[in-house]
């Protein structure tokens, strides 16, 4: 099973859940954790993973030959992205705006473009005590995040591996879709401020968009206001867990603690949103209806 | 020779438009009949590379030279790929810049005024 935890807001609490939730099931089931927030890549903080395999990303970027080209300017019109231009049988190309589709050389009538790699990132997996561990790194400068991520999730290993946690991006762009494709199912991980309502609903967007079963998690219940709570309760969003805001959490949090490891009623707490999420996943209810 | 200036309307009493791949409007002069036309810039629209293809739009249009108010690197590398020549006037109407450019009071650039993504603050 694939477990996405998302959020719209940025610093609600993904990595917490997602570490916490690996921890809590590592010992019971075998755990992969994929850290997707490629650019800016934190579960390595909790986790201490002994990273020893590293592998670089490439997108084949077009080279031109220019003694075959005829000037017909069929590349510069299919290219999305305005990564190639030909001013007769000049042409130019420019790699950082190139997302390696590889039409330019496709439709090329004379065969004048051939493609070499351009480095963009890094995957680098390895292990965290009995959790598998794989992250994603860009390069900086490098502003094509997506590819690093399904680069990242090609490391998932679904038959060895009971349960594939990955680690989302936030906000609601194409990385983040990237991240979440083809999960399971989808922890949202809010806030009760208006900030975390206003991303969150966003965020819900994408996921019904994706058909993508999903829960919210409250983080720091207790701050804010109602307004989340009256939501959920209103379109019917599963609720799967609510972590009170705590001053020794945080401090936990802050010195790159384990919150299950700390505090046994957390501990109590996520196998509890494992149970939740593995009854919502498998009926494919989007309505969590067992006790809660 | 054909004149473009990058504008804010369609003709000549329009002010320059500081921005090069997205300006609203390109207006190409040429010199010798002294005949304009306005053209609604494509690229205003584009997710990215809004000022290669505004360089390749006015090469494909035989455009000489332009003068505009910035040019980023990208812009800067395929107008000087494509042997257009760049000119810039921040402020003013198009009629004002042809004449300044005329009168040989505009000096060329060769390289970018500005950085990435200058033109993609809040439209006006």
């Amino acid at each position: 099973m694939v477990i996405a935890v998302a959020s719209g807001k940025g610093g609600t609490g993904k990595t917490t859940i997602a570490v916490n939730l690996a921890l809590t099931l590592e010992r019971d089931m075998p755990v992969q954790l994929l850290d997707c927030d490629v650019e800016e890549p934190n579960a390595h903080l909790f986790l201490h993973p002994l990273l020893d395999v590293s592998e670089k990303v490439a997108l084949p970027v077009p080279v031109i030959d220019q003694s075959k080209c005829n000037g017909c300017g069929r590349c510069s019109e299919i290219c999305a992205f305005n990564a190639i231009i030909a001013i007769g049988t000049h042409v130019m190309v420019f790699p950082e705006l190139c997302h390696g589709c590889g039409g330019c050389s496709r439709f090329c009538p004379v065969s004048a473009i051939s493609e070499e790699p351009r480095e963009i990132g890094v995957v680098e997996s390895g292990r965290a005590g009995q959790i598998e561990f794989v992250q994603g790194r860009v390069n900086v400068g490098n502003p094509l995040a997506p590819p690093v991520v399904r680069a990242v999730k090609s490391k998932i290993d679904a038959r060895q591996v009971k349960v594939v946690i990955i680690d989302a991006p936030p906000g609601t762009s194409c990385p983040v879709v990237a991240s979440l494709k083809d999960s399971d199912f989808c922890v949202l991980v809010t806030e009760p401020t208006p900030f975390g309502l206003n991303d969150l609903v966003l965020a819900i967007d994408v996921v019904k968009e994706l058909d993508i079963p999903f829960g919210v998690v409250i983080n720091r219940s207790g701050l804010g206001n109602k307004d989340l709570l009256t939501y959920c309760r209103r379109e019917k969003v599963p609720v799967l867990l609510e972590i009170p805001f705590d001053r020794r959490y945080a401090a936990c949090y802050a010195r790159g603690g384990r919150l299950v490891e700390e505090f046994p009623e957390l501990k109590e707490a996520f196998w509890g949103l494992w149970r939740r999420i593995r009854a919502l996943a498998t009926t494919g209810q989007t309505e969590f209806r067992g006790p809660s | 020779m054909r004149l473009a200036v990058t504008a804010q309307g369609v003709d000549l009493d329009s002010a320059i438009d500081p921005r090069f791949g997205r300006c609203e409007y390109f207006v190409i002069i040429d010199l010798h009949t002294e005949e304009f036309e306005a053209i609604a810039n494509q690229s205003l629209t584009a997710s990215g590379g809004a000022g290669i293809q505004s360089a390749q739009f006015l090469a494909d249009r035989k455009v000489d030279a332009v003068i505009t108010g910035n040019v980023g690197p990208n812009a800067a590398r395929a107008l000087r790929g494509a042997g257009i020549e760049v000119y810039t006037m921040t402020s003013g109407t198009v009629r004002e810049a042809v004449k300044a450019y005329k009168e040989g009071k505009l000096s060329a650039v060769s390289g970018p005024t500005v950085g990435s993504h200058f033109g993609m603050g809040p439209r006006r």
